[in-house]
């Protein structure tokens, strides 16, 4: 790798980062006007045009706000967790492809920042290491509210990545492969040709009941409404961010809207064709009048529009969902996660199987 | 006791279920129409009745009160404070009449014992003030209503 390599790559993880960090904002305007209208009320319409700049007022009173840090906790485990649950939220996104690769004749740039060859794998790994924030902030808050809230997400996370992890061994199956580029490249074949209509090869058609469990499984591993227990704000008042306040609070909220992209990166990488374009574009960029390498990065560009508005459908779906359904009690959650969830997917993998066999799909 | 409904075999699956419940937030969402009211353009319309900051009633631009003491007397949070006076033409008349509205519970019990139509409460509703101020007669006799 020479210096230019290097300097493309850190230029990807900054330029993704930045992204990343104006999600929490966005998405708190996004969720508050949302869940408002869906309500029957306004929301916040007064900061700036439509209510846009709501979260800058609010992101100044996080930071002005006293820092406070109660007695009875450990101190040291209590400063940490914030941390601890933010950073791996930010790691998971560096494996998940946004566009495909563009050749400027002496180099090829890949629109990922890490093409690990261990990509699937590596993002359930870091996904994973979330819950040790939780269980740290629930713990050093020395409340018992807040320890609740730990044990109940700890136990539903633990409950749902096998079924989460099983749900995903269909799609590794039909495209042998964890690599996330290649497998957001191997989606753009034809599953089905239609007459004019050609259905592509994205996961959501080759597996429809895995991803209903895996779009299920992410909604618990974030901790989102239905399954929200961990917060629960009518049971345990906030759950293991009780304790907290001003921006380390903000922290543990920025992670969650974080750890839902993520979420909806993934769920559109290896269902929804990751940056595959959306039926459509491809038609409007034969159309546009340019040539050779001009076509090659509006080609990209399209890409990248096609994630990133997949991401978005799937953010808002979070939202949607979250003023649809109330939350689950605890034991149907464990039911729903041991009972349901997981004999499903194993049925799924058995029946995958037997169509690669058949050589259906 | 927990009652269980029967549930058909596709609606155990819960996913055309779910999808139901969507479109009816969505439907909420884009249809519906909001009920919020954005309070200093828009303002809520009250009742006539409704009882709020007092006012003397004054005609000729002479206040109708005679300091009979009967509003005092009603008041049950006590915070009206009158001093009876006589004009030149031996007219009794209040000197001075105060209303400490933070004690005020607007009962307006006041409004209903004058014999001479003299106190009143309007529709006025918004009195936040900077400090705590008792109500002096000058400021009641801004003919604030039209009851």
């Amino acid at each position: 790798m020479d210096m230019i390599d290097w300097a493309i790559t850190v230029a990807k993880a900054l330029v993704v980062f930045l992204v990343l960090f104006q999600v929490a904002p966005i998405m708190a305007w996004v969720e508050r006007r949302g869940s408002a209208l869906m309500q029957n009320r306004l929301g916040p319409n007064r900061v700036g045009p439509l209510g846009l700049l709501q979260s800058l007022p609010d992101g100044i009173k996080f930071l002005f706000k006293e820092d406070l840090v109660p007695q009875h906790v450990n101190k040291f485990y209590f400063l940490l967790a914030p941390i601890v649950t933010l950073v791996p939220a930010f790691m998971t996104f560096a494996a998940i492809p946004f566009g495909s690769s563009i050749d400027l004749g002496d180099r090829v740039i890949h629109f990922q920042v890490a093409d690990l060859n261990v990509g699937l794998l590596y993002v359930f790994s870091i996904a994973s290491l979330g819950v040790y924030g939780i269980i740290m902030a629930g713990w050093s808050s020395n409340n018992k509210y807040a320890l609740l809230g730990s044990l109940r997400s700890s136990a539903q996370m633990i409950s749902y990545e096998l079924s989460m992890g099983l749900s995903i061994v269909g799609i590794l199956m039909i495209f042998s492969s964890v690599k996330l580029g290649d497998i957001a490249r191997m989606q753009g074949e034809t599953l089905l040709q239609l007459g004019p209509l050609a259905i592509p090869k994205w996961g959501i058609f080759v597996q429809p009941l895995g991803f209903l469990i895996f779009l299920t499984a992410t909604y618990a591993e974030t901790n989102r409404l239905p399954f929200d227990l961990p917060e629960g704000e009518s049971e345990i008042v906030a759950g293991y961010h009780l304790e907290y306040g001003a921006m380390k609070f903000a922290l543990f909220m920025m992670a969650e809207y974080v750890n839902m992209t993520t979420a909806s990166g993934m769920v559109a990488t290896l269902y929804f064709g990751g940056w595959q374009l959306l039926p459509g574009m491809g038609w409007v960029l034969t159309q546009l009048p340019l040539e050779g390498l001009q076509l090659e990065w509006a080609r990209v560009g399209f890409e990248i529009l096609s994630f990133f508005l997949k991401v978005a459908f799937l953010m808002w779906l979070y939202v949607w969902v979250r003023w649809t359904l109330p939350r689950f009690r605890y034991d149907q959650l464990m039911d729903l996660g041991w009972k349901v969830m997981l004999p499903l997917s194993l049925v799924n993998i058995f029946v995958t199987g037997v169509l690669i066999y058949y050589g259906v799909i | 006791m927990l009652i269980q409904s029967k549930k058909s075999f596709l609606q155990r699956f819960y996913v055309v279920e779910v999808l139901k419940g969507l479109m009816i937030t969505m439907r909420n969402m884009l249809f519906t129409k909001k009920v919020t009211i954005q309070y200093p353009e828009q303002r809520r319309e009250y009742s006539q009745r409704y009882r709020g900051m007092h006012y003397i009633k004054a005609t000729n631009g002479v206040e109708n009160c005679t300091a009979c003491m009967l509003c005092p007397t009603i008041c049950p949070a006590e915070c009206i404070h009158i001093e009876a006076g006589e004009r030149p033409d031996k007219e009794k008349y209040p000197v001075r009449f105060e209303i400490d509205v933070l004690r005020c519970c607007f009962c307006g019990m006041c409004e209903e014992a004058c014999p001479k139509d003299a106190i009143k409460l309007s529709t006025i509703y918004e009195m936040s003030q900077e400090s705590r101020e008792v109500y002096t007669k000058d400021y009641l006799l801004e003919q604030r209503g039209s009851k």
